[in-house]
Order: structure tokens, then sequence, then C-alpha cells
């Protein structure tokens, strides 16, 4: 599968973190934000470990929001659960009983080990502040700006 | 940074944009800042602090404190006051670490006897409080023992043997803000954020102890009331919030916010995160008691650090934490939205001052400063960068202008990414040891993150907020030991 593209961006928002994340098609961009979003917590997201699979589903009535609530559930179950997760497939279905979109993500990760791992901050939440998924014409861009 | 054209000086420290800066604008935006941290100030502020200007409901002015920057819907460091019948209530006007905030604890220890026992101190910290992300506590609570928390705060943790009644009366609000009812509260919150009490967090939160010098007492009398009486004498102060629960209570209601603003309230959106609703509305009313809820937890949180701080102090010097003189000087909240009755136009009035990223600052005589301050006014505890220093301050009579408020720490400057590139963790450990501070931190790229030279100059903006009335100096600190997340 591919991942897509995120770069962090330094002059947004001070104290906390904003990146663009790309990708040619929405599920590629959904993966990219999700890994830019892991990489916050985690020093090397390729070093965690798939211990511990989770299904993660998230409805929406656009895509700005199908991606914010993949977003809002991981940072969720970092506290809930203790869990960092990486994104291994995700599945889209469109216009489904009324809600437009749809995502089935299939995550992989291991509970919160600092012994274990390099952590980095900890992700309070994902803001409103700037957020957007548009269409280009390479495939779909979004910008974010995480709370920490 | 250049300043907008149209940013007037209006005294020494104290700016002002003007209500025809931006459409919209019902009240001036006031930032407060030297020269010096005027040319510094992110463009962000700018934007931002105008923004809330437009904000319906809103009093006498939008300010920015000299600490503040860029954050999300109101700038860190932004101060607003709404009619509390007519105006408004907005979670990103109080950021998602509701109560993140600061308590300071004396002891009657100098550095000299606490040096040969440093390493052992902050080891034990950092067993202690877990820290550092998706940490959780020790405190093992049911759900119904959690929603006891949320509506009586730090009493609850004092009525189960973690604190002593004296804490309460040190606290703003004796730590508890009346009307929080946990069935305002999701599940989801709750599941979040229920194992945290306990917990410092990661980023700019962190426990130090700290020791003051005899040329960092700058009122003798007044720092004798606090307890601060001695050259040497070491302090602990640490700085955390509400945790996962009030990350997710923020949450939770900018969504049903940003459902109801301009469809069923008729306000438009200009940041999706000054997403609002009037304060007596059902959406307004429900988050002032689930914020609140939030609020409670913070002060329970800390109260339980500090219950873990007296234990590992007496552990160590083989005294009570009584004996050892572990008394709570005060603890002050920083992302609060509150009822307050201020003068504006020489009539009291009921108003919701919400306060992101900035510190009540009462001034002698005010209703809520403890008795024991009374006559000096509110201790108001600024958090400097780990590298440098921190400050006790008290509010002024003068203060009246920003509703009593205040900077709550040095300020950010530099991105986390661009911190990164410059600092390296174990670096900073090493020469910050070399210099007689010794740390302990869960991260290094997040230790980086914190290094001293991405803040703001933290002796700068106090200096500002005295400069501008709004707090004076008393003592300033300076950190041996530091755990951080």
């Amino acid at each position: 599968m591919n991942r897509g593209h995120y770069e962090y961006l330094d002059d947004i928002a001070t104290a906390d973190v904003a990146f663009r994340a790309t990708g040619k098609t929405l599920e590629e961009l959904l993966v990219a934000a999700a890994d830019a979003t892991l990489a916050v917590m985690l020093s090397r997201p390729v070093g965690l470990e798939p211990r511990i699979k989770h299904e993660i589903r998230v409805a929406a009535q656009n895509e700005e929001m199908l991606l914010y609530r993949l977003l809002e559930e991981l940072v969720f179950l970092k506290d809930a659960k203790q869990l960092l997760l990486r994104v291994e497939k995700i599945e889209l279905q469109q216009h489904s009983a009324g809600i437009s979109f749809q995502a089935v993500a299939e995550c992989a990760g291991d509970t919160i080990d600092p012994e274990k791992y390099v952590l980095g901050v900890d992700v309070k939440a994902v803001t409103m502040h700037l957020f957007s998924v548009k269409h280009t014409g390479e495939g779909w861009e979004a910008l974010v700006i995480l709370d920490i | 940074m250049t300043v907008p054209a149209q940013l007037q000086r209006m005294s020494e420290a104290c700016w002002m944009l003007p209500p025809n800066y931006k459409d919209g604008m019902l009240v001036p935006a006031i930032i407060y800042g030297t020269e010096k941290l005027m040319s510094e100030m992110d463009k962000g502020v700018f934007e931002q602090v105008t923004n809330v200007a437009t904000l319906p409901g809103i009093v006498r002015a939008a300010f920015c404190m000299p600490d503040g920057h860029w954050g999300y819907g109101f700038p860190i460091g932004g101060v607003a006051a709404f009619d509390a019948d007519a105006g408004v209530i907005s979670p990103g006007g109080i950021g998602f670490d509701i109560n993140c905030g600061v308590r300071l604890v004396a002891t009657n220890l100098t550095e000299e006897e606490v040096r040969p026992h440093l390493e052992t101190l902050v080891d034990k910290f950092y067993q202690r409080v877990p820290a550092g992300v998706g940490a959780k506590g020790f405190l093992k609570t049911t759900r119904k023992e959690f929603n006891q928390i949320l509506e009586h705060g730090a009493a609850w943790c004092v009525e189960r043997g973690f604190g002593w009644e004296e804490d309460l009366d040190r606290t703003e609000h004796r730590g508890c803000l009346e009307g929080a009812d946990h069935n305002d509260i999701s599940d989801r919150a709750a599941e979040r954020g229920h194992n945290q009490v306990g917990t410092l967090g990661s980023g700019n939160h962190y426990l130090e102890i700290q020791v003051v010098r005899e040329k960092n007492i700058f009122d003798k009398e007044t720092a004798e009331v606090m307890g601060i009486t001695t050259p040497g004498q070491v302090v602990m102060m640490f700085h955390c919030g509400s945790r996962g629960f009030g990350h997710q209570v923020a949450t939770d209601y900018l969504m049903k916010f940003l459902s109801v603003m301009t469809g069923k309230y008729g306000i438009p959106i200009r940041d999706r995160e000054l997403a609002c609703a009037p304060l007596k509305s059902p959406e307004g009313t429900a988050y002032f008691s689930a914020m609140k809820c939030a609020v409670n937890m913070a002060f329970a949180n800390r109260q339980l650090i500090l219950h873990r701080i007296r234990e590992v102090f007496a552990e160590v010097f083989g005294r009570s934490a009584e004996e050892l003189g572990l008394h709570q000087v005060y603890d002050v909240s920083h992302n609060t939205a509150k009822i307050e009755t201020h003068e504006v136009n020489g009539a009291k009035r009921k108003l919701l001052v919400h306060r992101k990223g900035a510190t009540r600052a009462f001034a002698p005589g005010m209703e809520d400063v403890p008795a024991c301050y009374k006559r000096i006014g509110q201790p108001v505890i600024i958090g400097g960068s780990m590298e440098t220093g921190s400050y006790l301050l008290v509010g002024q009579p003068t203060g009246a202008e920003t509703f009593f408020s205040t900077c709550h720490g040095s300020g950010r400057i530099m991105s986390r990414g661009e911190a990164k590139r410059r600092f390296r963790g174990e670096k900073l450990i090493h020469d910050m040891r070399e210099r007689g501070i010794y740390v302990r931190a869960v991260s290094m790229p997040g230790l980086a993150e914190e290094a001293g030279g991405a803040y703001k100059s933290v002796d700068e903006v106090v200096l500002a907020t005295e400069i501008a009335g709004l707090t004076r100096r008393i003592a300033r600190f300076e950190p041996i030991g530091n755990v951080k997340g």
C-alpha cells in the first residue's frame, strides 16, 4: 500500500505541530496524516512492533471530517488503551446509508513502553485551526495542526 | 516580524489595535509587551487576538499577555471577558488542556542540604509521577469515584489522605469549581482520562526542584508571607493539567459547538477553533459544566502529585513532610473560563472571563484570595523554561484593566521542529548537569523541544507585566532538578 507523504511546517502555531500531508488518493492521504500524527509521539514509527491489531471505523459527511475523525480516534486510543498504532490498510466506502464516507482502517501497533521505544511528545488533540482537506491536480492535500 | 502598521503604543508596555483594524471587531485588541517582546511577537498573535475581538458579548477588549504566541482560536496568552448573560463561551478560548496550571510548594531545606540527595530525589519523582505520552497513574478509580473527582476536585484527594486541608485554602477556588455535573461529560472522555490522575503529561509539563538565591528575593517581606524565607531555600514547582480527560472534553464540545454556532445561533465562523455558543444556551451550559469537571480533575491531578512529592521527601530525608515544611504556597490555573464580578465603566458586572495560557492575578483584598494572602494579593506562579528560571509574583490593583490577568510562562518563540534541529536531548542533559541541573526525561526529542533557547526571556516577560501594572515580582527561582515527560 502506498502511504502518501507528509512534512512538518515550522512557521505555523509556534508551540504545536503543523503538518501538510499529501496522497495520490484519499486513502493515501489518510494514511500519510496518520503517519505524521504517530511520528510526533514515536521517534521511529517503522520500528513499532505490530503486536496488537485494531480496526478503526469512522464515518463522516465529507473528506475533511473523515480525516479529522480518524486522527482523533488515534489520539483517543493513545490515552484510553495506551496504544500507538500504524495504519496497515485502509478501505473507503462511499454513499452508504445516508453517510457519505466511511473508512475502515486496519491498524497494528503496540502498547506504550518508554523502555522499548523512543517516544516523542503527547498529542493532546487534533485542532480545527486551519484544518483542511482539498483535492488538487495531483491528488489530495491536507493541513493539520496538532495540539501539543 | 514587523508589527501591523495600525498598532498604537498606549504606554511603555501596552499596545493597541483599534476596532477598525478588521471588519467585525467589537472592541480593541490590547497586547502587552516590551519593545523587544513586541518585535519578536508571532504574526499569528495579531490575527488571532483581533478575531477574538469579534466574538459576541465581548467586554472592554481582547487581550494578549507578553508571553503570547500563535495558538489555535485564541492566541496563547489570550484573555477575554464576555457578559455572563448575553455573551458566549468558547472552548478555543480555554484550550484543550483545561486547567493546565502550576503549583508551588515550599520546603525548609536549603540547597546545601538537598544537593547530596538531588539525584535520588529526581529519580524517585520520575518513578512516582508517571510522565510522557499516554502515561497512566497509580490511582485506580471506578467510574463512580472518577465522577466524584470531577465534581469535588482536590478535596476528593484530601479526604482520602492525599494532602492537607491547608492545601485547599491555597488553591484557586479551593481546588473545586462549583457546578460541575458529570452527566455533561461523554463516556469517551471518562474512558480516555480516568486512569491519568497523578500523571504529568509531556510537552512543556514538568516537575522541578528549584532554589531561591538571595539576590533573587525582590520583596523580602511579601516573600516571607508566602513561606519563602531563606536564601538558598529549596522549593518544588510543577506544571500539568487535566490530561487526556480535559483534551477529550474540549474536543467533544468543539464539535458540538461547530454544529450549532451558525445554524442555530447565527454567529459567523472566522476560525473553527473560535467555535462558541451563548453561555446561557443548552450547549453553552453543558460545556461550562463539563469544563468545570476538567478543571476539577486537573486540581485533583496536581493534588495527587503534591502527595507523591511529600512521600518522596519524607522517604529520602527520613522526616515527615510536616517537619520538612512542605507547605503548598499556591496553585494557579491557566486554561479556564470563570464567572467573576468586575467593574466596567463604573458599574459591577458579572462576566465570564476566558484565560488561555494566562493566569488570574487578583489584587490584595479581593474575594477568593486566601485569608493568609489577603494583604499581599494573590500569588502568581510563572514557570520559565527548564534552563532559566521561574517567578513568584503577586496581583496588583492596577491589574483591573485585564480583569486581573497576567502572563503564564515565558512563551514559546521557536517551533518544535526548529528546536529539535538545533538542540539534542542528550547534549542538553549533559550541559545542564555541568551547570548543576539534574534532568530525567521520558523523551529525548521531547526534551530538545523544551530547550531554553526555544522560549522568550522569562525575565523580560515578567518585567513587561510589572511595567504594565498587572503583577509585581517577589522572587525568582532557579532549577537544580527536573523531571520532563
